[in-house]
């Protein structure tokens, strides 16, 4: 049925795990496996585009009038504040392959950064709907279709848990900043920091298309 | 995923390709295409998300299979977004239904 | 010409020494193992009981139904009744089950690895699994919930005053299981095959495995975000599947069963799976048409995706939309049929054997046809109109969960129970459980294609006298069923103590997975086996022995 391979001794290399034959098979899988995880993050926020979508299309007035109270200039200001934290992040991970401990670190620090300033904004702008009773339930009030509050609704789910994710996702990258900084990553070994950038960048599309959706419907 | 190490001078022409494509979008946004106007968001929006995705996500010097995972999640959705919309979009075809 | 199926002892093998089960002791080398075979171990357990309590809920339900009114339990109990049946029995028991136990144990050895690709995340599964039985256990003890396992909107966003939002967190916990699980296949299917396995050399099983693993990426998430968009819809009143604020339920529906009916290809899918390891064993052939069940495998999965608005053929949705889902919804039943027609071809000149797996076998391919026959009826609109939410959908779809899916799960489990185990199950007994599941099952569940063509509603606590035969018939049948259930938990558990001790092969199987001691040793396999030859190569072996 089967022969069998020379018997070859099992020893492991640093950081390698006892199912992988080399190193290089398991920075291979691991790669593959975050993009598996993103692909099931894409339908999950499918589902958020999904419904989006189908409301969008049958009420585009309501939804232009709702869109209509999103300060779209701050949307792309933090829509290019979003993007300057992926440069930092493909920056880190530049960094980490060459071996480069302190620029890892820097970039890292930055991505965090930038992020953070992302998600100040997004309270700016929360509480800002909160005060003009713009958040759905039962203090909404507008003025206008009824429909709109479902575009809020949307608005604050997909919004919401794009920021859900943008704390989880800074949380992971505080910790690799930490593990870089103990110099735990090398251009033989760091797989983590390109996991993390994979999972950053995917936040940061998903927030590429916010941003038009949301906070740029004109028209009808 | 790559080896290969992506050179300074790229990731910041992504970058800034990417700015200039936020600022695109937000001043097509300002004209009244009607129907268009999503179109074009969308295909904005796209772009941005493809380069992200060839150049910061490294897709581009990565083995075929990950793009095929890519692009599989991107379908699905599409899939989700066309068959869902099949029932709205056809509900007024009935004369005389009430949707 | 030597019998080749040595169930007795086989004097040439000495017992393993260190396996899997014997290489650490004490409750934390369980809990906190990273061994995929314990983790398996781990999941049986678990899935056992669950399915212990579901089954509980249907002979609630069951006794009710003995009599045309409400005796035994009131409508508001008997809503209960079947939501927590369903939600129990979908959820914890047949999503998981082979993928969770079997896929768990055998895909690393058909593979001739050492272990899943990530094997603290394959343990994590079983903890996110465990967090979302406690949340529906809370739900269960604190009244229950009545909204029936599909939670339809308004009902359950609005109006429902029971346990509704700790169960749509525990089904929206578990689902994360589900997931991981699935990835943690995927990738290891792709990146740990050993030399010369090929992926048109590797056994059926894992072809179905894989199958399942990309519909569990695929569609649970969507269900994830519909659960979390039902839990603010019910708890802040966000109101978008509200009609009052322009809001559709339909809409829920489309999101709920974008995944709901590509889970139902999670349920049999591995069963089929199983089917083809065992149909080949115990027929020594070759199977028939590897490559058609592959790609059928495969297209089961992508097509099982665009058939979900079936289950809205009388919501409201639109005809036209209708006529699109039906199309593919019959489009869908041809590569099962291909598969049944090919397990079929494969007995063609074999030499049939009679063990317990392949009277599963047997089961299987007659219950599943009948159950996916069915289907075709209901894929039709005009007739889904007149059989939708009748008992004639329930039990259309326990012929393929039950008749199809358990007893393939059933069959895996006596076909691997050597290997899992390093044990013979008892021949005669586990005979005799078929033959009563068997029977007890068709008792159970035919009568209620002829209550649903009748016009007997679903989810209803009474029904018109006209129907009380056949409903005590069916309940008659369910309590058979219910014994035919509970020999296998007795002999299984007695075997694993009494049971006479199993060489590596005892069925002389192809197949990586019993080229190792039964059971195995935590690593699996001494050095990586090369794989030189085609999948399910009996004709080769016969040759040898013969």
């Amino acid at each position: 049925m089967a022969d069998h391979a020379q018997a070859e001794p099992h020893t492991l290399a640093p950081h390698q795990q006892h199912q992988f034959e080399t190193m290089e098979q398991q920075q291979e899988t691991s790669t593959l496996g975050m993009w598996a995880f993103l692909v099931t993050e894409v339908m999950f926020f499918g589902g958020l585009f999904g419904a989006y979508t189908v409301y969008r299309y049958l009420y585009p007035q309501a939804f232009s009038a709702a869109s209509h109270h999103l300060n779209y200039i701050i949307g792309a200001i933090n829509t290019g504040v979003l993007i300057g934290s992926s440069m930092t992040m493909a920056l880190a991970v530049r960094a980490a392959q060459l071996g480069n401990r302190r620029s890892q670190v820097v970039f890292l620090l930055l991505t965090i950064v930038l992020g953070s300033t992302f998600l100040g904004i997004k309270v700016v702008e929360y509480h800002d709907k909160f005060v003009h009773h713009l958040v759905p339930g039962a203090n909404f009030r507008f003025e206008g279709p009824r429909e709109s509050q479902i575009f809020f609704s949307l608005y604050f789910a997909m919004t919401g848990m794009h920021a859900v994710h943008m704390i989880i996702g800074i949380g992971m990258l505080s910790t690799l900043t930490v593990l870089a900084w103990r110099g735990n990553f090398s251009s033989q070994y760091y797989t983590p920091v390109e996991l993390g950038g994979l999972y950053w960048h995917f936040v940061d599309i998903v927030w590429i298309y916010l941003f038009p959706l949301l906070y740029l419907i004109r028209g009808g | 995923m790559s080896e290969h190490v992506v050179p300074f001078k790229i990731y910041a022409v992504i970058f800034a390709t990417l700015l200039l494509l936020t600022l695109v979008t937000v001043d097509v946004a300002t004209y009244n295409f009607g129907m268009m106007n999503i179109y074009v968001a969308l295909a904005v929006a796209t772009t941005k998300a493809t380069l992200v995705i060839l150049y910061f996500m490294h897709v581009r010097y990565a083995p075929a299979l990950v793009a095929v995972f890519a692009a599989a999640g991107f379908v699905w959705l599409l899939l989700l977004l066309t068959f869902a919309l099949s029932d709205f979009l056809t509900r007024g075809w009935i004369v005389g239904f009430m949707g | 010409m030597k019998t080749s199926h040595a169930l007795a002892e086989d004097p040439g093998s000495a017992p393993q020494e260190f396996n899997y089960l014997n290489a650490d002791y004490g409750v934390r080398s369980w809990l906190l193992t990273i061994d995929h075979k314990r983790i398996a171990i781990l999941y049986l357990v678990m899935i056992t009981i669950m399915f212990s309590i579901g089954g509980l809920f249907a002979t609630a339900l069951r006794i009710e139904l003995l009599t045309p009114t409400g005796d035994f339990v009131q409508a508001d109990t008997y809503n209960k009744l079947f939501t927590m049946h369903g939600v129990v029995m979908i959820f914890f028991f047949l999503i998981p089950s082979i993928p969770a136990v079997l896929g768990n144990f055998l895909l690393p050895l058909m593979l001739g690895a050492r272990d899943l690709a990530f094997p603290r995340i394959n343990l994590l599964s079983w903890y996110i699994y465990i967090v979302g039985a406690i949340f529906g256990t809370y739900a269960i003890i604190a009244g229950g919930v009545d909204t029936g396992w599909t939670f339809y909107t308004p009902y359950s966003t609005s109006s429902s005053q029971t346990q509704v939002i700790p169960t749509v967190l525990a089904g929206f916990i578990v689902g994360f299981s589900s997931i991981l699980t699935g990835l943690n296949f995927i990738v290891t299917t792709h990146k740990m095959r050993a030399p010369g396995l090929t992926w048109f050399r590797l056994p059926l099983f894992v072809w179905a495995i894989y199958a399942t693993s990309l519909i569990q990426m695929l569609a649970t998430p969507v269900l994830a975000i519909t659960l979390v968009l039902l839990l603010l819809e019910r708890g802040l009143h966000i109101g978008i599947f509200d009609p009052n604020l322009g809001g559709d339920p339909v809409l829920f529906q489309h999101l709920f069963w974008f995944y709901s009916h590509p889970a139902v290809y999670i349920m049999i899918l591995p069963g089929m799976g199983v089917i083809s390891e065992i149909v080949t064993c115990f027929s020594r052939n070759q199977i028939f048409g590897y490559k058609f069940i592959c790609f059928s495998s495969l297209g089961i999965a992508a097509i099982g995706f665009l058939v979900w608005g079936h289950h809205l053929f009388v919501s409201g949705q639109s005809v036209y939309a209708g006529v699109l889902f039906s199309l593919l919804s019959y489009l869908v039943a041809i590569p099962s049929a291909i598969k049944v027609f090919n397990w079929t071809a494969t007995l063609y000149k074999g030499r049939i054997s009679w063990q317990t797996p392949m009277l599963y076998v047997f089961g299987f391919i007659g219950l599943f046809t009948i159950g996916g026959l069915t289907g075709l009826f209901l894929a039709a609109i005009g007739l889904d109109v007149h059989l939708t939410d009748t008992y004639f959908v329930i039990a259309h779809f326990h012929y393929i969960m039950v008749g199809g899916a358990i007893m393939g799960y059933l069959g895996g489990l006596h076909y691997w129970w050597p290997k899992i185990t390093g044990r013979l199950y008892p021949e005669f007994w586990a005979k005799i459980a078929c033959a009563i599941i068997f029977l007890g099952f068709n008792l159970t569940f035919f009568p209620q294609f002829l209550l649903g063509y009748m016009g007997m509603p679903r989810r209803y606590h009474a029904y018109p006298p006209e129907f009380q035969v056949l409903n005590v018939m069916s309940t008659a049948g369910a309590s058979i069923l219910g014994i035919g259930y509970f020999l296998p938990i007795v002999y299984l558990i007695w075997s694993m103590r009494y049971g006479p001790k199993a060489s590596s092969n005892p069925w002389n199987a192809t197949g990586l997975e019993w080229q190792t001691p039964s059971p195995p040793p935590t690593h699996n396999f001494d050095r990586v086996p090369v794989v030189t030859q085609e999948a399910y190569d009996y004709p080769a072996m016969e040759r040898n022995v013969g």
